[in-house]
């Protein structure tokens, strides 16, 4: 059984439709990508998937209907959002940023687990009590990242976390978030632009295009395939 | 004498000659300053509070503030002792701003994505207070006891009342748990990621509304001390705090919206300056807000965060 099945999933804003029914798993520990270009809809899976938009449709999770659910109902069974745009909360350091991140957890490990973080996340260990908001676009992503670890998540939604950032930065957060999940053994839904990058460390992908799977398969078979590499790899 | 603020904004032969009154006199006028800065940074902490936990301004705090200050007079007027009517008006005051955020505010959605609508309430709630208080109290002013008694001390030979000594411990004792709670607290925590980011607030799991809620109690329960500093000097009617309300505006532009130190100088730096420019230019004695209004407006100018507030950091 799969950790998150979304079956027939339809949302979208008002009177405008953006998803047409999506199929998508994943298993536990897998890192999957959904691809899609600017408006195909990717943003508002993941809304729709962790309670931020109202859809329809069935989204089991740990084999539970979950659809409907709030965030931070859904974060107390295991799953964390790192919105687009990172989503730092920039009045706040970055210390503050990760016991927020924690919040929702009863233990009383929460500060030595920020501690932690900041070990594995070095560069954010140099700044930690820099305000979120002045810092560079590809440490601000590995903060959310890292605050969504905070909550001790079991399955992560990332919401295109290339976005605005320079191709080596880009890099360097992919590998330290396949670092980390390995760690942790957390499952990921990844939603990117960035086929190429995206490819290289997911085990499966879907294409979205215009709020509809039209592929789907693991990801050494996406990256020969030629409509994909004329769309999104550039080749 | 016990100097008044009657005197101090009325007109006055000493300062009619254009030159300032003599130095006890003029400390005076600064322990009079310093008393009624301390009310100033009591209501304007109470705007802080709200800004801090919804990023706007609260347009009806001053009048949240006349009207949990009537609920202190009920119980006080009933023989209650004092401390305990004050706590019964601020326990009042905290529930109707919980009532308001339920009733009134929350509706609205988010208020960071509709910021306008929830000012407009703001403003709307002013009106509506102020009607309730005078249906209930009626119109009459009310006479309200010192909370510190009537009686002073003469330190130098300037008088000082004990009421204006009370205000400022009061004032420290409220900033010292604020601080606190705001630096060392989950629930502080929670309300300064709120006030910066509600949506990844909501995400990390916490619960937006109820510490909006919390917000809006906590700012009218702190309103209502400002209140009863202020009416036994004023008299207690339901336009008990609308200058307060502009000083304590001047308190926190000067001070910056969102820093609890801010307010406080700002209340203490707005409260001397309104009582001691008027002696000494007396264009001013006529118009007792024009030296808090020129002060919003040059640090607007120059230094729109105040003085220690926080420049909104972002990179986009």
């Amino acid at each position: 059984m799969s950790l998150l099945e979304v079956r027939d999933l339809r949302a979208g804003y008002g009177m405008v439709e953006v998803l047409f029914g999506l199929d998508i798993d994943v298993d536990e520990g897998e890192l999957v990508v959904v691809l899609g270009a600017n408006g195909s809809g990717k943003t508002t899976t993941l809304r729709a998937i962790s309670g931020m938009v109202s859809a329809t449709g069935s989204v089991t999770y740990k084999g539970q209907e979950v659809l409907g659910k709030r965030p931070d109902q859904l974060l107390g069974m295991g799953m964390s959002h790192v919105p687009q745009g990172r989503g730092t909360i920039n009045a706040l350091s970055v210390v503050d940023n990760l016991r927020v991140g924690g919040i929702s957890r009863k233990d009383s490990e929460v500060d030595s687990d920020v501690e932690l973080w900041l070990e594995r996340f070095p560069r954010l260990g140099e700044r930690r009590d820099q305000l979120a908001g002045s810092m560079s676009g590809g440490e601000q992503q590995m903060l959310a990242i890292a605050r969504a670890f905070m909550s001790k998540p079991e399955f992560l939604l990332l919401d295109e976390p290339s976005l605005g950032l320079a191709p080596l930065v880009t890099r360097e957060v992919f590998d330290r978030l396949r670092d980390v999940t390995a760690d942790t053994s957390t499952s990921v839904l990844l939603v990117e632009q960035n086929a190429n990058l995206a490819l290289q460390f997911a085990a499966r992908g879907y294409v979205l295009e215009a709020g509809e799977i039209v592929m789907s398969g693991p990801a050494e078979e996406l990256q020969g395939d030629e409509a994909i590499q004329k769309a999104y790899l550039g080749i | 004498m016990r100097p008044s603020r009657k005197r101090i904004w009325g007109s006055d032969a000493k300062s009619l000659s254009g030159r300032g009154p003599p130095v006890n006199n003029f400390l005076e006028i600064l322990v009079v300053g310093i008393g009624n800065g301390a009310t100033y940074a009591m209501l304007g902490l109470g705007l802080v509070v709200i800004y801090r936990s919804t990023g706007l301004l609260n347009f009806a705090s001053g009048e949240l503030a006349m009207f949990s200050t009537f609920i202190v007079w009920t119980f006080w007027n009933l023989g209650f002792p004092m401390w305990l009517a004050i706590l019964g008006g601020m326990l009042g005051g905290f529930l109707i701003g919980v009532l308001v955020h339920k009733v009134a505010v929350s509706p609205l959605g988010d208020p960071h994505e509709r910021p306008l609508a929830v000012v407009i309430v703001t403003i709307g709630l002013f009106l509506g207070l102020n009607g309730a208080a005078q249906l209930i109290w009626g119109t009459v002013d009310k006479r309200l006891d010192p909370w510190f008694g009537v009686s002073q001390i003469t330190v130098g030979g300037v008088a000082i009342a004990w009421q204006k000594i009370g205000a400022v411990v009061v004032l420290f004792v409220m900033v010292l748990l604020l601080w606190a709670l705001f630096k060392f607290t989950k629930v502080g925590l929670s309300m300064r990621a709120v006030a910066s980011n509600s949506e990844s607030s909501a995400l990390c799991g916490v619960s937006v509304q109820n510490m909006l809620m919390l917000g809006w109690g906590m700012a009218a329960g702190i309103g209502t001390l400002a209140g009863v500093f202020s009416a036994p000097n004023l008299g207690l009617g339901t336009n008990l705090m609308q200058l307060t309300l502009v000083f304590g505006f001047a308190a926190i532009v000067l001070g910056g919206f969102d820093s609890i130190l801010g307010a406080v100088v700002g209340g203490f730096v707005v409260g001397i300056l309104s009582s001691v420019v008027p002696q000494y230019i007396t264009v001013f004695e006529k118009m007792p807000l024009a030296p808090a209004f020129i002060l919003i407006l040059a640090v607007l100018l120059f230094r729109p965060q105040g003085l220690f507030g926080s420049k909104d950091v972002a990179r986009v």
